[in-house]
């Protein structure tokens, strides 16, 4: 085996990224061929691949993953934004945090998957109980780092934006939100990825639509090769969500290493 | 031109009259107690239908009933066990990985990577290709959450041990302390407080898998309680799960916190940290 | 106007924080125009009362009048690090460039006016800060101990620089120091702060630029340094018989 350490760090640092998704190709290439993991357990890659082939060009691939995009992105939006306006309105007035803190910190102990069938009870098996779910998950990383950040902004820089004028509106748009943005990306960050997860969950639970629905589907058939194809599909999403994350967090640095420039 | 023109001021003398009691945390409690007996008013009123959220307290007495007849007791014994063995299971793979790879180059170039690429993988999705390989029963669930539980333990460990100081190693050596003492009273005790925070994480990963396998399908535990109510529309009952759920993540939590305090007791009187 | 031809005027203002007296019953007049420096130890007041003018604090009893048009000049700069210079002048106001850029002429600083604060030295910091506060044409320009921060060339610059601005734009200036230089060099009118309560208030009648060897000016300068607690051997030396003739 190639020792690590012989490798030139930036060729290292490029191939990082991409180091995990071709390991596992690689594993999983082996395994099937080698017979160590027999069809009937998971398909082999280039099965998958073929079965990636098929089910795109009938449409039925490419109509999953819409299904299950929609509901994340409208799940993350709801969650997400709810959570920064919920920590806006906890970190900025006393009155706002002791309504809402204690009762969300409290919802915050609840793992996001055992309200699954709660949802189910209310909404029925829709959109909309998955999309619940999905923005449950969003809330919390985001609620509680919209609330630190504003509450870690220098008061001395409050006191100015007071001094010239700003009202509660002006102040919140002005110096509390900028102040309180790294924390609120990092927050972002969690959010993102928890999205998925919770997607993922919430498809399993309640299928109608989606990649879920494939897998649970292909999961009774014992269509070993389909059920590949969804949990790499769902990899690929969670690896490109992850990534994205990533970028955020590297933008969100130098945004601060520009400001304070020197 | 503004006039600020004031004899006393009146929140001065509001405040004189409403001492708050010096409890801590008494600030934080006001927002979920009011929001419980709004609850339970609006319930009991009918404002709510009890098909969509029963009132607290029928909640509390579907959990009476059903510890009176033990129905709880064992579903929540049931789950519990999953849990644990799960969790235990996992843990010890990955704090046994985690050292391995963090002493050895020759491991890390073995395992390192084909960890980092598991871990890739969303584990939640895996439950009904582990359902398909060990059976919809006890196994699978274990499995899933054993696998659940690897992840974050394995990277604190290894984390942990790097961290350590190898000086510490290197002066214990001098003294003729083996590869296995220096491992069990240098190298562990060293990496113990982010062994520690990763036994956190793992277990709350191993109660997400725990819950996720059960409401995919279980015939016993919990997740079957919860089956059975959201069948039979027993609202009060599904709540009481979710509740539970939470629970059982805070207690586990709470120990977890328990030990680390008990393990980490040196770290208080250390000036550096 | 309510009062006369006052931009300020305090009426018995009292302030007190947990048992400690700050402020015992102030009474303070400013004319329109007027500069005002404020001087006193650590711990008498003086940044009590300057935050009891800018609305940052409420009095637990007294009466304050004060004009709408107020800006505060803190002794760290406050600018939004996260605004370009010009944004941070306009903060508050519409978002006019051109206005903002006038404002940092004004200061020497209109070559930065795309800058980030985080790269601006304390001094180009705090002249943006002046920029910003009288951008929006103030009747009462506070500042509190504005250049305490800054080294003591730079501080002299400063001082030079309020100076002029003060005479474009005319605002009542109440400047809060404790060091009695500045006070001369700047103020009509000098009060001395000591325990909450103003022990001193003396008009500074000499023509600016302001001259150390002006009859009278030295004897003015121990006076105030008595006020505030500073015995020195100048002291002797000027009322012994021989000063006179200084």
């Amino acid at each position: 085996m190639i020792s690590v350490r012989t490798i030139p760090y930036r060729v290292l640092a490029a191939s990082m990224s991409w180091l995990v998704p071709v390991t596992l190709l690689v594993m999983w290439s082996v395994g099937s061929a080698s017979g160590v993991i027999p069809d009937g357990v998971l398909a082999s890659p280039w099965q998958t691949a073929e079965t990636a082939w098929t089910l795109s060009a009938d449409g039925t691939l490419p109509w999953s993953i819409a299904a299950s995009l929609r509901r994340a992105t409208i799940g993350f939006a709801v969650g997400g934004g709810l959570g920064i306006m919920a920590g806006i309105v906890s970190g900025t007035w006393r009155v706002g945090e002791d309504l809402l803190d204690g009762t969300l910190q409290m919802l915050r102990t609840i793992p996001f998957v055992a309200l699954a069938p709660l949802f189910m009870v209310w909404f029925g098996i829709t959109e909309v109980s998955k999309i619940a779910l999905v923005a449950f998950a969003s809330f919390f990383p985001l609620y509680l780092n919209t609330h630190s950040g504003i509450r870690d902004v220098d008061g001395r820089l409050i006191e100015a934006g007071r001094v010239v004028g700003l009202q509660p509106w002006g102040l919140i748009r002005e110096v509390l939100v900028p102040g309180a943005l790294p924390s609120i990306l990092v927050g972002l960050r969690y959010s993102l990825v928890l999205s998925i997860i919770a997607l993922v969950v919430a498809e399993q639970i309640n299928l109608t639509t989606g990649i879920g629905a494939l897998l649970g589907d292909a999961r009774r058939f014992v269509q070993t090769d389909v059920m590949a194809l969804c949990i790499a599909t769902y990899a690929i999403l969670g690896w490109i969500v992850n990534r994205a994350a990533e970028r955020l967090a590297r933008w969100q640095l130098s945004w601060r290493n520009g400001v304070r420039a020197s | 031109m503004t006039t600020t023109d004031v004899n006393i001021r009146p929140v001065a003398r509001v405040s004189a009259a409403l001492r708050w009691p010096k409890i801590p945390g008494l600030r934080r409690m006001v927002g979920p107690v009011v929001l419980l007996a709004l609850w339970e008013t609006a319930a009991r009123a009918g404002w709510i239908s009890p098909v969509v959220l029963p009132a607290p307290s029928a909640i509390l007495s579907a959990a009476i009933r059903l510890a009176q007849d033990g129905t709880l007791g064992q579903a929540v014994g049931i789950s519990l066990f999953r849990l644990l063995t799960g969790f235990a299971l996992g843990s010890l793979a990955g704090f046994a990985l985690g050292i391995a790879v963090g002493l050895s180059v020759r491991a890390e170039e073995l395992f390192d990577g084909t960890l980092q690429a598991l871990r890739a993988i969303p584990f939640l999705a895996l439950a009904p290709v582990f359902s398909l390989w060990f059976g919809a029963d006890e196994a699978s669930k274990i499995a899933l959450v054993s696998f659940g539980a690897v992840f974050p333990l394995y990277l604190n460990t290894v984390a942990g041990v790097r961290a350590v100081d190898a000086r510490l190693a290197e002066a214990a050596r001098t003294f003729g302390v083996g590869r296995g003492g220096i491992i069990r009273d240098v190298i562990v005790p060293g990496a113990m407080p982010s062994i520690l925070v990763g036994v956190r994480l793992s277990l709350s990963w191993a109660l997400a898998a725990l819950v996720s396998s059960e409401i995919a399908g279980a015939a016993t535990g919990l997740g079957a309680l919860v089956a059975q109510a959201r069948e039979f529309v027993q609202t009060d009952v599904v709540i009481l799960c979710v509740v539970i759920y939470a629970l059982l993540g805070l207690a586990t939590d709470a120990l977890a916190r328990v030990a680390e305090w008990g393990l980490l007791s040196w770290r208080r009187s250390f000036p550096g940290q | 106007m309510a009062s006369g031809t006052s931009a300020v005027s305090v009426r018995g203002a009292t302030r007190s924080f947990a048992s400690r007296q700050v402020l015992r019953s102030i009474d303070l007049e400013i004319a329109p125009g007027e500069f005002l420096v404020l001087l006193g130890a650590s711990g008498c007041g003086k940044t009590t009362l300057l935050r009891l003018l800018a609305g940052l604090d409420r009095p637990d009893y007294g009466r304050i009048q004060v004009p709408e048009g107020r800006s505060v000049v803190f002794q760290d700069a406050r600018l939004l690090p996260w605004r370009r210079v010009w944004r941070n002048v306009v903060l508050g106001l519409p978002r006019d460039r051109a206005r903002a850029e006038a404002a940092l002429e004004e200061v020497g600083l209109g070559a930065r006016a795309d800058d980030w604060p985080g790269t601006l030295s304390g001094g180009e910091a705090q002249r943006a800060a002046l920029a910003r506060a009288l951008v929006r044409q103030p009747e009462l320009l506070l500042l509190d101990e504005p250049f305490a921060a800054l080294d003591a060339l730079t501080r002299l610059r400063m001082q030079q620089l309020v100076l002029d601005l003060w005479r474009v734009h005319g605002p009542a200036i109440l400047l809060v120091t404790h060091d009695v230089d500045e006070a001369l060099t700047l103020a009509d009118r000098v009060l001395v702060m000591r325990e909450g309560r103003i022990a001193v208030d003396i008009p500074v009648r000499f023509d600016r630029p302001r001259v150390r060897v002006a009859p009278g000016f030295e004897r003015l300068r121990q006076h105030l340094l008595q006020e505030l607690g500073v015995v020195s051997t100048e002291h002797e030396a000027l009322t012994s018989p021989r000063a006179a003739v200084s």
